[in-house]
This record gives C-alpha cells, sequence and structure tokens, in this order.
C-alpha cells in the first residue's frame, strides 16, 4: 500500500508544474496582451518573477520528488530498523549554503529595480519636475486634478485646475508622476498592467511614476479594503499619444469652464500661482 | 501494539510526592478543572467547535465568488428575508473579516498553544502539571469573554467589517463604513481577551519548560515538540503586548477621541472628524510587530511536533536535531525583525523597505534547512503508511509550496503587485491551512490515545486526510493562477472589473473543491467522537514512541506519572538495537550501541560521537 501513496503524493506536484507550464497559454498569466506589462519597469519586474519561478520550480520539483522518494525507499525497507543516522554536519553545509547563498543573491540583484521604482533620487527628473495630476482616493471613486494647460500642479487646488472622475488620461511614452492621496480612508492606486501598486495613506501625499509603453485603456483599482464598496472602485487609466492627450485636456478644459455662451472663462490667478510653485 | 513496561530503568523507582489532591466532584473535575490535561481537552473541542463556525463562514464568502449574488443555500433566505436572499457588499466584508478573526484567534493559535501545549508540556518534560495551574484555567476561560465579544460583534450594524488585520481608518472612526462602528469596538475587545488569553498561556508555558523539567531533562534531551512550543511562547510574550497596546489605542481613538492613528484633513462620509495629528502607518508598524511573529507562533510548534512525528513513523532519529533547534531559533529571532514586509507598498520609506527585503530571504532559510532535515528524516527509514505519517507528508508537501511562493513576496518589486491579490491568500492558505492544519490533524490522531485511552480510526482517517489534500490543493493552487491575473482580494465581486471578468469559472472550481474539503471534515469529528467512546484500547505506548509521556498510563491519572521518570538521553532514538525493540525510551538507561557506518557511508565517526548525545 506504501506504493500507492507515493503515487498520491507524486500526483499533485506533477499537476501543479504542469498548470503553471500552460498558464501562459491559456491566459492564467499576468494580464493583458501575451502577459507583457505595458511598462518598462513592469517587464523588468516580470523578468525578476520568472526568474524567481524558475529558481523555486527547480526546489519544488526537486524536494517533492525526493520526499516521494524516500517515502517510496521506505516503503520497501524489509531491514529490521531504519538507518540509524543522526545527522550529517557537511550535507547540513552544504544545503544551508547553497540557498543562503541564491537568496542573497536574489535580495541584491533586485535593488536595482526597486530603486528605480520608489526612491526618489532614482525618479526620472522629468517626471519629478512637472507631476501630471494629483490623485484622490475617496470612498469608492478615483478622483484626478490636473493643472491648466500649461501650468504646473500645485499643492493646493486652484480654481482653474481640471477635474475628472474614475478616468485618468496619461500620455504615451514618457514617465509621469502622479501625487497620491487619500480623503478618508486607506485605498491603494493598483494598476496591473503597468505593475503598479501604491496605498494611498490618508494624511500623506506620495509620489508615484509610471512610464506606459502602449497606449490602450487600462483598468485601475483599489486593492486596499477600503469598506464595503471596496471592489466597485473602478477606474481607467487611458495612455494615449501627446497630442490626443493635450486634445483631452482640452476638452476638459471646454467642458468645465464653459459659460453657456460659446467662450471659456476667464482663468484668474495666474500670478498667485506662479508664486507658490515648488 | 506492545504495552511498555513503564520502568525499564534498572534505577531504583522515585516513589512520586503526590503534589495535589485530586478534585473530587464533577465541577471541579471536568469544569473549573486546573489539570492541564482536562483544560487541553476543553481547549480541543472549543477549538474544533471554533474551527465549525470558522469553515462555514469560509464557506460563505466562497459561494458568493462562485455565484456572486446569488441567494446563499440554506441560511440565505431566512439571513437576508429583505434582499430576497441576497448578500450584501457589507455582510460579505463582515464575513472574510470574521472567517479569517475566528480561524486565527479562535482556532489555530488556541489548539496549538491551548491544546497541545497545555497537554504535551507537562507530559513531555515529566512534569505533574504546569507551574500555575489557576492561571491555566484561567487562560482557557478567558477565551469565553473574547468569544462573546465577537459573537456579540455580529449583532451591531454591519459586524466588524475592516478586515482581520482592522486598518485604520476603516477601523478607528465609526463613520468610515458601517461595520465601523460599535462592532469594531467589541471586535477590538475580543482580540484583546483572547491576548489575555494567550499571555496567560505563554507565561505558564516558560516558567514550566524553565523549572519543572524532570531529572535528566536538560534542553537539549528535549522533544521538539517542546522547543517548538517554548520558542513559541518566547515569541508570544515578547510580541503580543505591542498588540495589546495597539489596539488599546484605536479603542482610545474610537472611545475618547485620542486620534493616535487618524491624521487631519480627513473627510469622512462628507464630515471631516473635528481633530486629528495622528499617523495611519503607526498601527501597521504595531499591528505587524505581533502578526508577523504571530504566523510563527501559528506554525512553529507544529514544526516541532512533525519532526517528533516523523522520527517516529519512520523508527529514524531526528536528522539533524541541533541544526534543528537552531533553525526553529532562527526563525523566531528573525521573525521579530521582517514585520515590513507586510508593508512594502504603504507608502513607508523605500529604503527601509530595502532591509526588510534582506531579511525577509533571509528567513527562508532555516525554512528550507528545516525542509531538507525532514526530508532526510525520511530518508533511509521505514516509512510506516498511517493517518498520522500521511497528516505529516501532507503537511511537508504544503509547507514547501507555501515557504516558495514567500520568496516571489520577500522580492519587493515583485510583491508591489502581488500584495493583497489572491497570490497572497495563497500563500497564508497553504502556510496556515497546508501546513498548520495537516500538522494539526496528525497530532490529533498521534496523540488522541494518550488523552482519551483510545485509538482512533485509521481507515476514517485515511479517507479524511485524502479528500482534505485534495480539496485544499483544490481551492488553494489555483489562488496563485487568480493572483497572477491581478485579482484583489476582500472583493465582493471582481467580475465588475473588465480584466477579470473570464475568472468565473475558476472560482466555481476552487469552491467545489472547498465544498468536498469542507465536507471532508465531517469524518473527523465523527472519527474523534465515536473513537473517543468505542475507539480499540490503546496501551501505554502504542506507537512504540520514545518520548516521557508514553511512559505514563493512557489517558494520565491527575498528576501525570506513576513513577518519576528520569532522563537518560536525547527525545528520538530509534532505530536502535534494544532488545527486540528498535528504540530507547528516554526514561531507558542501557542499549546496545548503534552499530555505526554499517548502514549509512555519510555517518562518519566524529559525526557519531557529536550526536549521540
Ligand atoms: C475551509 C477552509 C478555508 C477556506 C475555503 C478559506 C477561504 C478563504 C477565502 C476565500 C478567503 C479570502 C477572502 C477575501 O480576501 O476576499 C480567506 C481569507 C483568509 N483566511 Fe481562509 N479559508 C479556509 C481556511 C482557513 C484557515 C484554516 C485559516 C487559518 C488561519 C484561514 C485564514 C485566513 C485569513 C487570515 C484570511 C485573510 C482574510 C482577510 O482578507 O483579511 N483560512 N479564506
Ligand atoms: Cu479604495
Ligand atoms: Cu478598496
Amino acid at each position: 500500500m506504501g506504493k500507492g501513496w507515493c503515487l498520491f503524493f507524486l500526483f499533485w506536484p506533477i499537476a501543479a508544474v504542469v498548470s503553471c507550464a500552460m498558464a501562459p497559454w491559456i491566459g492564467w498569466s499576468f494580464p493583458y496582451d501575451n502577459a507583457q506589462a505595458a511598462s518598462n519597469l513592469g517587464i523588468r519586474i516580470d523578468g525578476l518573477f520568472y526568474l524567481i519561478l524558475v529558481i523555486t520550480a527547480i526546489v519544488f520539483v526537486g524536494t517533492q520528488a525526493a520526499i516521494v522518494y524516500a517515502l517510496w525507499r521506505g516503503a520497501n525497507n524489509r531491514e529490521e530498523r531504519a538507518d540509524c543516522v543522526h545527522g550529517n554536519h557537511k550535507l547540513e553545509l552544504v544545503w544551508s549554503i547553497i540557498p543562503g547563498i541564491i537568496l542573497l543573491f536574489l535580495a541584491i540583484y533586485q535593488m536595482n529595480i526597486w530603486a528605480d521604482f520608489r526612491i526618489k533620487k532614482y525618479y526620472p527628473e522629468v517626471a519629478v519636475k512637472d507631476p501630471i495630476a494629483e490623485v484622490t482616493a475617496r470612498q469608492f471613486e478615483w478622483r484626478f486634478r490636473y493643472p491648466a494647460i500649461g501650468k504646473k500642479l500645485q499643492q493646493k487646488p486652484q480654481p482653474d485646475d481640471l477635474h475628472s472622475v474614475n478616468e485618468l488620461h496619461v500620455p504615451f511614452g514618457k514617465p509621469v508622476m502622479i501625487q497620491l492621496r487619500s480623503d478618508d480612508v486607506q485605498h491603494s492606486f493598483f494598476l496591473p498592467a503597468l505593475r503598479i501598486k501604491q496605498d494611498a495613506l490618508p494624511g500623506l501625499q506620495i509620489p508615484v511614476w509610471f512610464e506606459a509603453n502602449k497606449p490602450g485603456t487600462y483598468d485601475l483599482v483599489c486593492a486596499e479594503l477600503c469598506g464595503w464598496g471596496h471592489y466597485k472602485m473602478k477606474a481607467h487609466v487611458i495612455v494615449q499619444p501627446e497630442d490626443e492627450y493635450q486634445n483631452y485636456l482640452k476638452t476638459l478644459t471646454e467642458q468645465q469652464f464653459y459659460d453657456g455662451l460659446g467662450k471659456i472663462a476667464a482663468t484668474e490667478n495666474d500670478s498667485e500661482s506662479e508664486a507658490t510653485e515648488k | 501494539m506492545s504495552v511498555l513496561n513503564p520502568s525499564p530503568t534498572g534505577l531504583q523507582p522515585i516513589l512520586k510526592p503526590q503534589a495535589h489532591h485530586a478534585p473530587g466532584n464533577f465541577i471541579t473535575k471536568y469544569i473549573f478543572s486546573t489539570d492541564h490535561k482536562i483544560i487541553a481537552i476543553q481547549f480541543l473541542f472549543t477549538t474544533l467547535l471554533m474551527m465549525i463556525v470558522g469553515g462555514a463562514l469560509a464557506l460563505a464568502v466562497r459561494w458568493q465568488l462562485a455565484f456572486p449574488w446569488e441567494s446563499m443555500p440554506i441560511v440565505g433566505p431566512w439571513l437576508f428575508a429583505a434582499e430576497g436572499g441576497q448578500i450584501s457588499p457589507e455582510f460579505y466584508t463582515m464575513l472574510f473579516t470574521m472567517h479569517a478573526t475566528v480561524m486565527i484567534f479562535l482556532v489555530i493559535i488556541p489548539i496549538l498553544a491551548g491544546t497541545f501545549g497545555n497537554f504535551l508540556i507537562p507530559l513531555m518534560i515529566g512534569a505533574d502539571d504546569m507551574a500555575f495551574p489557576k492561571l491555566n484555567m484561567l487562560s482557557y476561560w478567558f477565551m469565553w469573554p473574547a468569544i462573546a465579544c465577537f459573537g456579540l460583534s455580529f449583532t451591531f450594524a454591519g459586524g466588524p467589517a475592516a478586515g482581520w488585520t482592522s486598518y485604520p481608518i476603516l477601523a478607528d472612526l465609526a463613520q468610515a463604513a458601517p461595520g465601523s462602528g460599535t462592532a469594531q469596538t467589541f471586535w477590538l475587545l475580543g482580540v484583546t481577551f483572547v491576548g489575555f488569553s494567550s499571555m496567560m498561556g505563554s507565561i505558564n508555558y516558560m516558567t514550566t519548560i524553565i523549572n519543572m523539567r524532570a531529572p535528566g531533562m536538560t534542553f537539549f534531551r528535549m522533544p521538539m515538540t517542546i522547543w517548538g512550543l517554548f520558542i513559541t511562547a518566547i515569541l508570544q510574550a515578547f510580541a503580543l503586548p505591542v498588540l495589546t497596546a495597539g489596539g488599546f489605542m484605536q479603542v482610545t481613538d474610537r472611545l475618547l477621541g485620542t486620534c493616535f492613528f487618524y491624521p487631519s484633513g480627513l473627510v469622512i462620509n462628507n464630515a471631516a472628524p473635528t481633530v486629528g495629528g495622528g499617523q495611519a502607518l503607526l498601527w501597521q508598524h504595531l499591528f505587524w510587530f505581533y502578526s508577523h511573529p504571530a504566523v510563527y507562533i501559528m506554525l512553529l510548534p507544529v514544526m516541532g511536533m512533525v519532526s517528533d512525528m516523523l522520527s517516529c513513523m519512520c523508527r529514524k532519529p531526528l536528522f539533524g536535531y541541533k541544526p534543528m533547534v537552531i533553525s526553529m531559533s532562527a526563525i523566531a529571532s528573525l521573525g521579530f525583525i521582517v514585520w515590513g514586509h507586510h508593508m512594502y507598498t504603504s507608502g513607508m520609506n523605500p529604503a527601509v523597505g530595502m532591509a526588510f527585503m534582506v531579511a525577509t530571504m533571509m528567513i527562508a532559510l532555516p525554512s528550507a534547512v528545516k525542509t531538507f532535515n525532514w526530508t532526510a528524516t525520511i530518508w533511509g527509514g521505514k516509512v510506516q503508511f498511517n493517518t498520522v505519517t500521511l497528516n505529516c507528508i501532507g503537511f511537508l508537501s504544503m509547507f514547501i509550496v507555501g515557504g516558495l511562493s514567500g520568496i516571489f513576496m520577500a522580492a519587493v518589486p515583485v510583491d508591489v503587485y502581488f500584495h493583497d491579490t489572491y497570490f497572497i491568500v495563497a500563500h497564508f492558505h497553504y502556510v496556515l491551512f497546508g501546513a498548520t492544519l495537516f500538522g494539526v490533524f496528525a497530532a490529533i490522531q498521534f496523540w488522541f490515545p494518550k488523552m482519551f485511552g483510545r485509538m482512533m480510526n485509521e481507515k476514517l482517517g485515511k479517507t479524511h486526510f485524502v479528500l482534505t489534500f485534495i480539496g485544499a490543493n483544490g481551492t488553494f493552487f489555483p489562488m496563485h493562477f487568480l493572483g497572477m491575473q491581478g485579482m484583489p482580494r476582500r472583493y465582493a465581486d471582481p467580475y465588475l472589473h473588465g480584466y477579470l471578468e473570464h475568472l468565473l469559472p475558476m472560482n466555481q472550481f476552487m469552491t467545489i473543491s472547498a465544498i468536498v474539503m469542507g465536507a471532508a471534515q465531517i469524518l473527523l469529528f465523527i472519527n474523534i467522537f465515536y473513537s473517543m467512546f468505542w475507539g480499540p484500547k490503546a496501551g501505554r505506548n502504542p506507537w512504540n514512541a520514545t518520548t516521557l509521556e508514553w511512559t505514563a498510563p493512557s489517558p494520565p491519572p491527575h498528576g501525570n506519572f506513576d513513577v518519576l521518570p528520569v532522563v537518560f538521553h536525547g527525545p528520538n532514538e530509534y532505530a536502535v538495537q534494544n532488545g527486540d525493540h528498535d528504540f530507547l525510551m528516554q526514561t531507558e538507561q542501557e542499549c546496545e550501541p548503534p552499530k555505526p557506518a554499517e548502514t549509512d557511508e555519510n555517518n562518519d565517526t566524529d559525526n557519531e560521537q557529536e550526536t549521540s548525545r
């Protein structure tokens, strides 16, 4: 009967490996086109993921096979008693040092990606100079505030700011930065296609940068429990070429400041906004 | 099954001084008992009962994910008559919050520390009871106010709905959501009571293990089970006060407006709280400073028990006893400095994130070492394929998956994608359900004869194992794929979002697996209750095991041992020649030395000396 159990324990790792190997082909992998990230940083993150996947897959198969084989031998053991082994220092040193090196390598290897992602010193300069919008999460929607065309985003809302809800437009092919904040509880800005996630903490303003490398419409969801409507925070990020993006801002301006007479309402206090600039 | 002579030591048996009088009436004997064995059994039944509650809540969560907004079978029309039997999103949030709360605070932690800690510590170290029997009794009875608080919190609007992590502001301000009102205050109180209970337990365990070991039971002759429970008790004692303090701050925030956790300038439900000045991130540090060690509190005792059970069932000494102890201590100490990996996306200083990442990578190492050691313990053994072994292998097999998925999440850039998706849910279910519960099932089967004097049924046990193992993998493995596809956790209706629409069939498959797994637990309950009364009688040492508890009668009387046990060597002396036995009990003095180097080439002589303790 022991051998039957060995087969039972063998079945499950095989099923796991087969389903993982199939995952990219049957759409069980990362979202969107061919499971490819829509940002260059995202592609590097995916690369790191696949590297870890290869390493862990080898360890997974190795350890599961070793267990099943050890069981198999144990089931066949007709000796009077088992082997009397208390341990083996050399073996234990080997299997501590090798994984130790691999883990340390992984830790150091990814530091670059993390630094480029989150450490302010490494943010792309163009993005930092000119944050594109302020993103405010609130129960249960996303609000966006862009500066008026030709101006810079200010800390405090300005009368000529442009506003939209649940639809963020960003230009294509260049790094952009947003200022993330929350009005009420904690939320999380999650752009699966770009592999971007950042919690929005009440009381903090967190700069987030990303660069989309493919135009398209991407889902923006909330990844931190923020109340009963958590699942409903549904928004889109629309990545488009620079000129379409500028057009969008123009239409937004028109919609917002249309005074009913076909003219765009004058935008006041230019000088003031100049003064409060960072 | 051989019954072992209890005193084969050749020494003059030392008659045991009768420590306390056996209690007389029913109440003092079975209800307000100070006997650690009775308290253990009380904990066992309470936690099993809570497991049913937690399981039902989990199935309700799964129901919604497989058949969104459809009336729950049986209870739906009765619970939500107003909504036509539909689950509301508020109710859904309450469901997973309470599922996690019950499973963690009322099932896993108390079944490990409360049941097995209580039952095994005095028996395995050769003491006649805990150091503080009354405190011990109190630690069980503090479970009930906790259960009452959690139970009461259901009755207030919404029920607690801020997740088991209770992140502010959602959990800190009553206006934040329907479930953030009084229900949340009661939830916090419940956690505090559970905390008191664990604290009393851990003080007791530490004192007992340090002071009450039988003669000859040095630290390095303690069974791995005791090491696991000992290190867990230390973790509890140092980490828990932080959570209690944090919880207390949340309660004062809620009731007195102290605003430790809420900053100025919030607008909640179109109204601004009048004061502010706090910091939401502070809670995350306090919470995870406890709750990260807590995940080891939920694992280390199982690691210890599995080490002992595997060695017994393979009739081999544990491979690398000292390295196992050292790796356990390493896990515990590293466990204190890696809490930040739960907060990679929280906006704390990214440089700190880097430091946490290196530490987290390193904590994978002792876990890996343990896995290799267990495999080596099986290697060359005479494996007995019974329920205990099967569950131990189930533990091992699932622990490997949970451990490996941890490496993805330790890698900060990758974790940024996976954080708060179903990948996390997969990970912790592999560890908590997969590893911990299989270890617990094995331990129940293994120590049942000592607890109740009868054996459990093997056929039922094996069927239960097979169904649970298949069900668990079918439920939890696909969660990795959900996570990869970016499905966030705690979503009542993921299909609302375009990129998740196609996930319904996968979720339905998982729900069916979960139902199979849930149904399988009925077999466990039948097995326990049937065997308690009608199982075949067990002798003192039905498994031919070596540790002290097997020298006592089954079940042990009040005061445990007939003679004070004296210990002569380490805990896992199997594969020796001892008359017609292949094992040497810790109380046995002499045996023919095992013939070295005959059966194993790796076993060089200096190593033999080193380990023969
Ligand atoms: C019958 C077995 C189980 C099933 C079907 C199950 C199912 C689930 C599901 C579907 C969730 C996700 C809820 C969500 O985030 O939307 C969840 C969360 C969770 N489960 Fe389980 N579970 C089971 C057993 C356990 C056990 C034994 C534990 C032990 C500790 C556990 C601990 C947790 C925790 C900590 C969470 C996180 C809840 C949160 O999001 O705050 N579960 N479970
Ligand atoms: Cu949100
Ligand atoms: Cu949310």
